[in-house]
């Protein structure tokens, strides 16, 4: 009989680790884990999320004090900002998601890359039209095809090519792998974004919140502002997970999991 | 509290209603992009009973035919 011997001693310590990561990706691939774990970090996340999406907005639009050049209507940074930073964050997600699928062949990163994408959008457009409505009193102008805006409006472009994309295939695996290469060609556009307030002249404010050097933003208004982050990120998440439960019952809907569910319910 | 009443706080110098717009159409599109999963799966949960139900009649006559 062989035995690996001192060599196999001294790699346990780094194999246990090893072997619960695997088990834990193993896991993730794992469509009733991931129903039944989503389900429940849902009936918590959502309340907090809701919580402390209400809470940030009542304090950033009644308890800050108005900005000393654009008055009031400055509030609107409170959604405008969460809003763009979860849009970008989201499509890293989409963009990762879509590079697992396509290199891994996982199911369940399809599933969350295809869930991205609506949510996505959704908060792209919600960035767009905050940011048109906040530049009517402050620059006087609804729109104008400025470097951040326009680049903000090919990520909603972006998005929504990913849906299309996947509905105008009917051979679903295609579709996917078609969506995935979309994304992560679209991440071309990322930091394009980021830079656009500095390449190029713009009407649009450099950002305020900086993690190097010193943020432009007191204080008092920035906590407000974090916490808004904070409740985008995980409605975000919220979305995201819900969507993808539907889409993992509607894919699983022959397996015997999903129908000892339906039949429980 | 910033705001005197709840007038100042509807006006907000002028900007209220561009202020309020923004946060009305946000929460909006945030209650329709939680909603919209919740009713994508009742939905197919109602399907995916009907389809048990189905089978289940199925069963029951085989083998009352038998």
């Amino acid at each position: 009989m062989y035995f690996p011997g001192p060599s196999f001693e001294r790699s346990e310590t780094p194999s246990i680790i090893a072997a619960a990561m695997w088990t834990f990706f193993h896991k993730l691939g794992s469509p009733p884990w991931l129903y039944t774990i989503s389900g429940q970090i849902l009936r918590w996340l959502l309340p907090a999320a809701l919580l402390a999406l209400v809470v940030g907005m009542c304090w950033g639009l009644l308890f800050t004090a108005p900005d000393f050049r654009q008055g009031n209507s400055y509030r609107i940074i409170y959604i405008h900002v969460p809003a763009a930073v979860v849009a970008l964050g989201g499509y890293y997600i989409m963009a990762i998601a879509g590079a697992i699928s396509l290199i891994w062949k996982m199911k369940m990163a399809d599933i969350a890359m295809l869930a991205a994408a609506p949510v996505g959008a959704a908060l792209t457009f919600i960035a767009l039209v905050t940011g048109s409505i906040w530049g009517k009193p402050t620059w006087g102008t609804w729109w104008v095809w400025d470097a951040r805006i326009t680049s903000m409006l090919i990520l909603l472009f972006l998005y929504l090519g990913v849906m299309a994309l996947y509905e105008a295939y009917d051979n679903k695996v295609a579709a996917s792998r078609a969506c995935a290469v979309l994304a992560l060609v679209g991440t071309v556009n990322i930091p394009i974004i980021y830079k656009s307030v500095d390449w190029w002249y713009s009407l649009h404010q450099p950002a305020s919140i900086k993690f190097t050097g010193g943020s432009t933003i007191d204080p008092s208004m920035l906590y407000p502002l974090l916490l808004c982050i904070v409740a985008f990120y995980a409605l975000f998440a919220c979305a995201l997970m819900a969507n993808m439960r539907v889409t993992i019952l509607d894919r699983e809907r022959r397996t015997g999991w999903v129908r000892r569910l339906v039949e429980e319910s | 509290m910033y705001f005197d009443s709840v007038a100042a706080v509807l006006a907000m110098d002028g900007h209220g209603p561009y202020v309020w717009a923004a946060y009305g159409i946000t929460l909006l599109v945030l209650a329709q992009l939680l909603l919209w999963p919740a009713r994508r799966l009742k939905r197919l949960r109602r399907e995916l009973r009907g389809e048990v139900r189905r089978r289940e009649a199925v069963k029951t006559n085989s083998v009352e035919t038998s």
